[in-house]
């Protein structure tokens, strides 16, 4: 068995990824305010990622696990983004 | 890693050790060689009921008109035949028997990596088999549907179609764990030495499998639960009077079930590139080809699903992309052809039953992808949609392949599950029924099909009489082949089997038939210069 | 020895959470057709969903797991204490989470709003669509949040027997896992749901 290094990450990261977080909630909510009309999803969406690639990152251990995992997420994720997109396909030509 | 020798030998893994005895020790084994065992008798069970139901129906459709019972009944026949084949015998099918049996040896380690997940999967499985059969005996009848349960009938018709997509959940999420298993299992156990591009070819294909299990298999499930959602609570996902959009069902559904259809023939692919070296005594051609392609096939066939819906309105985009990306997945597949015959070239061949079936396989399923291209070509596809072609085209990649792999499957390892050897001619005399009884049975419905016989109708006109004629012939020949078969395999003892039989490469064969508990008692360890398939 | 696999174990589980992504990914991908169909109705529907609540379970959901992520610290520094008590605030999230869903879901069905209601048949098509995808998505969501919670009921006795502990804490981590995706999932349906008016 190989010999793994552990992580440990301070407290204080955690804390600053929460605010970052929370930030973002507050962003999205004050975006939604503004009319951007035709936009509105796509930014919603956006941060909304931000959000997911920061947990991911840090909440999930992502940043310090082997990159076998990194590579298996974004293997999935884009997996399933061409499924929508595939599907799509058929929704946005008919 | 340095393992204690013992002198004595190991008591094989047929042997109770545990504290139950008989029946209950192996209904509570985590023993990943025990409970492939459980998985394959209660599949055979689910097929010998399944090819009965297909016969019940070959009788109806012995002459025109009705013969035996009505319309309902053939409906209520076809259904429950496609939910037992389909997802209590081919989708688990080879995966769980002998992914479960061979594949931890072949990589050289003790089990799976989640023991008990794996018994948790199984009881899973016969929980779901038996849901999905208890939609015969409750409710308003056995459901009508087809396997596909489309939408807006399943969500309109009386009949009992929850259980029967409630019980296809289970299977699924029976399916998925097993898949997530498997994919641990080879990332994290696989013998010192042994890098994935030594890992034997069987695994691979199991590896690839295991990932459309994974991600493909939860699409279905919530589908099937929004199924379930319309019919118990008016909601309207697929429902066109509620304003919901019985075209995206068939998206969700095909997005798993097509894909569904390479879980099935991965591991039969691997099965046949296993026997084809061993019994050539020839290094398998284009190990790497091989091992790539499965991927490939699994990447590609995840996004090939709605090839089966160029006649619901889909956009004439989408009907392209999807028919270009048919043809494309065809390569891969093509690739395994040709390695496995490339393999064959120049080799010292063994005319063994396991090869034998093995060649059936290629003969067959080189015909069930042909016709699969003709069917994912825009133009022919409108001609012969939903008929009996799209029948024999489906039994030709489903039993002649997957089917005859299983039987080949069985036949190779036979010797290593039991330590017991079986009648070779009687084997070969199961494969000549079976093999003309098979052709005989499905390709006359090809013609028909093109004819213009549709599937799934319990009637038909007079010119298709002599067509189904000659398939009725071919469902008894058929079944007087599984019945040789599971006689010759099941009904006695034969002569004490060596450990390598077939003078097979892999770890499985260097270690005692049957296995003992353990599987190795000295764990494998691949040098430097070892390659998984070591002939000539 | 026992055989043990940490890394063997987080790939299981990392893998699951892939199952799971998709599960859900269904889910989305039913929303995206819908919503091409019938955005207008969405648009207006949405504006019955009380984003105030909404905003107050995200935040909720966002701390649990930031607790749940320090007490896999707390635990790799030997301070089992601080773990529980982090994964007691966690739980009390999740149980404010479900009060306000209660209160949430209990008004919609007050006034007659709910899957199959007489109410919900008189409304157009696009905003049937819209609530029953609410209910749905919100529903299964709520089912994985529960499953979250008793997970990690079970790894914070065990953190506070010591079964978990400095030198074994996977099962945390792998609880932590599941419950982040809890919040992942939260994390899309927030703005989908309640911020497309």
């Amino acid at each position: 068995m190989q010999t793994e290094t552990v992580h440990i990450t301070p407290y204080r990261t955690y804390a600053w990824v929460l605010i970052a977080l929370l930030s973002f909630t507050f962003l999205t909510i004050t975006v939604t305010w503004i009319d951007l009309s035709a936009i509105t999803v796509f930014v919603a969406l956006t941060i909304a990622s931000v959000k997911a690639y920061i947990v991911l990152t840090y909440f999930m251990h992502l940043k310090f696990e082997s990159s076998l995992f990194r590579v298996f997420v974004i293997m999935v994720l884009a997996i399933y983004v061409l499924v929508i997109a595939f599907t799509l396909s058929d929704y946005l030509f008919r | 890693m340095t393992e204690e020798k013992t002198h004595h030998p190991e008591p094989s893994y047929l042997v109770d050790t545990g504290k139950y005895k008989g029946l209950m020790a192996w209904l509570t084994s985590t023993d990943h060689k025990r409970i492939g065992m459980m998985y394959m008798y209660a599949m055979m069970v689910f097929f010998v009921v399944g090819v009965l139901l297909g016969e019940l129906m070959r009788l109806e459709l012995f002459r025109p008109g009705q013969q035996f019972y009505g319309p309902q009944t053939y409906n209520g026949l076809f259904t429950i035949h496609g939910i037992i084949m389909i997802f209590t015998v081919v989708i688990p099918g080879l995966a769980a028997v002998f992914g479960n049996f061979s594949m931890p040896i072949m990589i050289g380690a003790k089990d799976v990596a989640f023991p008990r997940l794996n018994l948790f999967s199984f009881y899973l499985y016969i929980l779901g088999a038996a849901i999905a059969l208890s939609s015969q005996f409750m409710g308003n009848g056995p459901p009508d549907t087809g396997w596909t349960f489309y939408a807006p009938y399943s969500i309109q018709t009386h009949t009992n179609v929850v259980a029967a997509v409630f019980g296809a959940f289970v299977l699924g999420f029976s399916s998925i764990l097993t898949g997530l298993n498997f994919i641990v299992t080879m990332h994290r156990m696989r013998a010192p030495g042994m890098t994935f591009f030594k890992m034997p070819l069987f695994p691979w294909s199991l590896y690839a499998t295991a990932w459309i299990q994974v991600l493909a298999t939860p699409i279905v499930g919530i589908t099937l639960l929004m199924i379930v959602a319309e019919r118990w609570l008016r909601i309207g996902f697929f429902d066109p009077s509620l304003g919901g959009d019985p075209v995206l069902y068939q998206h969700l559904f095909w997005i798993y079930s097509h894909p569904a259809v390479y879980i099935m023939i991965l591991p039969a692919m691997g099965v046949i590139t296993e026997i084809i070296p061993t019994f050539a005594q020839r290094k398998v051609f284009g190990y790497k080809a091989i091992a790539i392609s499965s991927l490939a096939i699994a990447l590609v066939g995840y996004f090939v699903w709605a090839h089966h819906m160029y006649t619901s309105g889909m956009s004439p985009t989408a009907r392209w992309i999807f028919s270009l990306l048919t043809f494309l997945v065809a390569v891969p597949s093509a690739i395994k052809v040709f390695n496995w015959v490339t393999t064959m070239y120049k080799g010292s061949i063994d005319v063994k039953p396991p090869f034998l079936f093995a060649l059936g396989f290629i003969f067959l399923f080189m015909i069930g992808g042909m016709t699969g291209l003709s069917l994912g070509a825009l133009a022919t596809n409108i001609h012969v949609h939903d008929t009996a072609y799209v029948v024999a085209h489906f039994h030709y990649i489903v039993f002649g392949g997957v089917g005859f792999a299983f039987f080949a499957a069985i036949h190779y390892w036979y010797p290593k599950m039991y330590g017991r050897m079986y009648n070779f001619k009687r084997a070969n005399w199961s494969f000549a029924f079976l093999f003309a009884g098979f052709n005989l049975l499905y390709f006359p419905q090809f013609i028909i099909g093109i004819m213009g016989m549709p599937r799934r109708y319990f009637d038909y006109l007079p010119q298709f009489t002599f067509g189904m004629q000659l398939s009725f012939f071919g469902g008894i020949l058929l079944l007087i082949g599984i019945v040789l078969m599971l006689t010759n395999l099941f009904s006695k003892k034969g002569a004490k089997a060596p450990d390598n039989p077939w003078g097979g490469k892999t770890y499985e064969w260097t270690i005692p038939s049957p296995p003992p508990v353990e599987n190795f008692e000295v764990m494998p360890e691949m040098g430097e210069n070892e390659q998984p398939y070591d002939y000539k | 020895m026992e055989h043990r696999d940490d890394i063997g174990a987080k790939l299981g589980m990392w893998v699951f959470i892939f199952t799971e992504i998709l599960l859900f990914g269904g889910l989305f991908l039913v929303y995206a057709v819908m919503r091409g169909n019938y955005s207008a109705d969405f648009h207006q529907a949405a504006h019955h969903l009380n984003a105030f609540i909404g905003t107050i379970n995200t935040l909720v959901l966002l701390i649990s797991s930031a607790t749940v992520a320090m007490s896999i610290t707390a635990v790799q520094k030997g301070n089992n204490r601080l773990a529980v008590i982090l994964l007691m605030i966690t739980l009390i999230c999740a149980a404010i989470f479900m009060i306000n869903k209660y209160f949430e879901w209990g008004h919609k069905f007050q006034i007659g709003l709910y899957p199959g209601s007489d109410l919900m048949i008189t409304l157009n098509h696009g905003q049937v669509m819209f609530f029953s995808l609410y209910f749905f998505m919100t529903g299964l969501h709520m089912f994985h949040l529960v499953v979250g919670g008793i997970i990690l009921t079970i790894v914070m006795i065990k953190v506070q027997s010591g079964t978990i502990n400095s030198t074994r804490y996977v099962l945390l981590e792998n609880g932590g896992l599941y419950w982040h995706l809890v919040d992942l999932i939260w994390i899309f349906l927030f703005p989908l749901l309640y911020l497309v008016t």
